[in-house]
């Protein structure tokens, strides 16, 4: 492999001096493109979780209600994901190169996760004639959202376990370590079940609001409970595992200033959302559970910084030039002022209680 | 097969794939929208249920596209990671743009295609023009990047590393607008040709089906000026060649020698070993006429570059003969339909017409997919023109054949599925019993006999 060639001139050297540089400003939009991604399209892969999970006298109509509640929805919230990838490779062009490296295997069974769950979510919608065919696009639909989350976690988990540092990529020591080892490990595999569990639970919690059914609504805020106790099981089993499996997180989490602030919010928001759903306040549970899955995910990054890549590819060494950095937050800024209002454009027309319309089933033309 | 040919059919399969469902999403939106347009105006629900088939088929073909486009965004890291390390920082910021531009499209399209009953028709008219222009827009950055692989701009290499970096400058680079235009005509004439080839198909069984003459009608709109203007922009793109990349354009015109006054190679099979292309017809001082305008200039062959940088000269010239030969056949049944049009033939019942286009349903996304083919692998072994090689910015994962013969499986499967629905959903005639006739039923405005639409 000829490494020759480098796009680093002056590798992140950002405004200089201290404080916030560029490069920092762009990891923060990344992190904030990925954490709205955990957000608004985990509910999407949690909805599939709970299309799998389906069950009772409500079967089918828990299936439509997730079905109509991601239809309008899922595209735009995967595109988070597309961004957080070309701000990676554009800004932080030597984690992405890296991150391609080591986790090419989860990384394209992620991919194979999305792309049958898009296309069969899709075919399902639009597909079968016939019930059978139907089934049969919802489960490979319910099978690709369920792997998904937990391959997506374990490839956040292996990075911050900081196993995929310069001495960790595939130099010759064989094919395992090299390119398995890194994220097959107890603490990363952990991380993916925390995100799936995690995703469930959002989904869980938003389909409450969706349901215009008191009994439907009963079906989700019991899973949503169930979900949430769960996801404290899963918080701790990472804790634990986090004692071996990512060390420099773990000290983060406790040992720094702003980690028992973090701790007291993330607490506050996970009570505040179970005890919302239990009294049945459910926009306040949904935003509860929001924050409460953003607050964990900024303790990762938290934890993590200056380290993009653990232990040793920082965000200032990792960095493109400041002319693509200083270019890329104006386009950022710039794109911003397009894309804010058309996603609340999206979502008032689709997600808020007050325009009832009955299910979106366009005009048939008249026979 | 080695891991750098693995990835590379692995990158060409992913690119391939994705490539129809970029071209058919770029496009789809614009037939759809017509008829919606043609709805609202007439009143007639022909026109609707053409706008809302047409919808489908976008959503279909959207979801698969985005998908795959994901796939195409993880695979430049996962198979070309020294690639991505080079030329993030240069090329990333179309890609940036690019997600932007889609992002709008994936919010607009879930707005056009869940909102018809949820906001007013002008907003929904709106939304879908939203999507057919980000659409376009999409389509354009990411090409934009493909044309600063082949023509590179922006950056000097100082000992291997990239200085003085100018992504504005990368982007303006000197392959981006010719590339760019070719690109934007050939999604309009590819899908639109598709979809008017398979409706004269049907019109040839039943020439008074209305549902099917609409359909044809606004397919043709689509698809018919871009064939016509795709020749000139094919120019645009020979004359860049020439100047810019000439081996690619020694390949594909199977060009051994430099010389004055070049002939134009048509057909026949370039012997590389030999240097001289066997059974093919020339034009003498064609291809000089074509690359400056000048029966006398000099074309730069093939053997202006050292052996070990030529491409796969037949494959090149292959795929460059078939884009050609198709595109002239798109643009020829373009212009007689237009033709057979404005002497106020009724296009539904013109037989030889009809076959016509029918034949060109596969030919515009054939030569989408020679025209890719001439310009990547025209491009090898570099995959910087000049810059970086190939081989060079491959992932040091072993074993790449197993993701390849995966993502390959994965789309043949797909792909199968998404035709099987794209027909029964789309393309498949209403049931609808008096739309079976020819004349415009209920509150049309009266268009008679021997106007197909």
């Amino acid at each position: 492999m000829a490494g020759v060639l480098y796009a680093r001139e002056e590798p992140g050297k950002g405004e200089g001096g201290r404080g916030v540089t560029l490069a920092d400003l762009l990891a923060g939009v990344i992190f904030a493109a990925l954490n709205a991604y955990a957000v608004l399209a985990g509910a999407d892969f949690g909805g599939g979780v709970w299309a799998l999970l389906a069950h009772g006298p409500r079967k089918e109509r828990q299936r439509d209600l997730i079905a109509h509640a991601i239809g309008p929805v899922w595209e735009a919230n995967h595109v988070w994901l597309i961004l957080a990838i070309v701000l990676l490779f554009t800004g932080f062009p030597a984690a992405f190169a890296r991150l391609g490296v080591a986790l090419h295997i989860p990384l394209s069974l992620v991919l194979i996760g999305i792309v049958l769950r898009g296309s069969a979510f899709t075919f399902w919608r639009y597909g079968g004639e016939t019930d059978a065919e139907q089934r049969h696009w919802g489960v490979t639909f319910a099978v690709a959202s369920l792997i998904t989350p937990l391959l997506l976690g374990t490839t956040v988990g292996a990075i911050a376990s900081g196993a995929l540092g310069e001495a960790g990529r595939g130099k010759g020591e064989g094919f395992y370590p090299g390119y398995v080892a890194p994220w097959l490990t107890p603490f990363a595999l952990g991380v993916g079940v925390f995100a799936l569990v995690a995703f469930a639970f959002l989904a869980a919690v938003y389909l409450t609001l969706e349901a215009e059914e008191t009994e439907l609504r009963e079906d989700f805020r019991r899973r949503a409970l169930g979900a949430g106790v769960a996801l404290f099981g899963a918080a701790l089993l990472v804790l634990v595992l986090s004692g071996t499996g990512a060390p420099r997180v773990r000290a983060g989490l406790i040992l720094a200033p702003w980690a028992a602030p973090l701790h007291l919010l993330t607490a506050g928001a996970a009570g505040a959302a179970l005890v919302a759903l239990w009294r049945r306040r459910y926009g306040a549970a949904r935003v509860a559970a929001a924050a409460q899955v953003s607050l964990i995910l900024s303790g990762w990054g938290l934890s993590q910084y200056p380290y993009i890549l653990p232990p040793d590819l920082t965000v200032a060494g990792a960095a493109a030039p400041v002319a693509t950095l200083r270019l890329l937050i104006g386009a950022l800024a710039l794109g911003a002022v397009v894309l804010l209002p058309s996603l609340y454009y999206l979502f008032r027309v689709f997600k808020s209680r007050t325009p009832v319309a009955p299910p979106t089933t366009p005009p048939t033309p008249p026979r | 097969m080695s891991d750098l040919l693995a990835a590379r059919s692995q990158m060409g399969v992913s690119l391939a794939f994705h490539i129809i469902f970029a071209v058919a999403g770029i496009a789809m939106p614009v037939m759809m929208l017509v008829a919606e347009r043609r709805w609202q105006v007439t009143g007639h629900a022909i026109y609707l249920d053409l706008a809302q088939r047409w919808a489908k088929g976008t959503a279909i073909l959207f979801a698969v596209g985005a998908v795959s486009g994901t796939v195409l965004s993880f695979e430049l890291g996962l198979l070309w990671p020294e690639f991505m390390r080079f030329a993030g920082p240069i090329i990333g910021m179309p890609f940036s743009l690019e997600g932007f531009a889609f992002f709008t499209e994936a919010i607009f399209l879930g707005i056009y295609l869940y909102g018809w009953d949820r906001i007013p028709p002008r907003a929904h008219l709106a939304a879908g023009v939203i999507v057919a222009l980000s659409g376009a827009a999409s389509g354009v950055f990411v090409v934009i990047a493909n044309a600063w692989m082949n023509a590179p701009t922006g950056f000097e290499v100082v000992q291997g590393q990239a200085v003085n970096v100018d992504p504005l400058a990368a982007m303006a680079n000197p392959a981006a607008l010719p590339q760019a235009l070719h690109m934007t005509l050939a999604a309009y004439a590819a899908t639109g040709f598709a979809v008017a080839g398979i409706h004269a198909m049907l019109l040839l069984k039943d020439p008074d089906n209305a549902f099917h003459r609409r359909a044809l009608a606004i397919a043709l709109i689509v698809g018919g000026p871009a064939a016509v203007l795709q020749p000139i922009s094919g120019d645009l793109s020979a004359r860049h060649l020439a100047r810019h990349q000439p081996v690619k354009l020694a390949a594909a015109e199977a060009l051994f020698h430099t010389q004055a006054g070049a002939p134009l190679t048509l057909g026949g099979w370039p012997d590389v070993d030999r240097r001289e292309t066997r059974f093919a017809v020339d034009i003498p001082a064609g291809l000089s006429l074509l690359a400056f305008h000048d029966p006398g200039a000099v074309v730069k062959g093939l053997d202006a570059a050292p052996r070990d940088e030529w491409p796969n000269v037949p494959a090149v010239h292959l795929a460059f003969q078939l884009m050609v030969a198709l595109g002239t056949y798109l643009a020829l049944v373009a212009l007689w339909t237009g033709w057979r049009a404005w002497r106020g033939a009724d296009l539904a019942h013109e037989r030889w017409l009809l076959r016509a286009i029918a034949l060109a349903a596969p030919m515009g996304f054939l030569a989408v997919e020679a025209g890719w083919m001439m310009t990547e692998l025209g491009r090898q072994p570099w995959v910087i023109y000049g810059v970086l090689k190939t081989a060079d910015a491959v992932t040091p994962m072993p074993g790449l054949i197993v993701p390849f013969l995966t993502f390959t499986l994965l789309y043949c499967f797909l792909g199968v599925i998404v035709v099987w629905l794209l027909y029964r959903h789309i393309l498949r005639s209403p049931e609808i019993l008096e739309w079976r006739g020819f004349y415009m039923p209920v509150k049309s405005r009266g268009r008679g006999k021997g106007e197909g639409g």
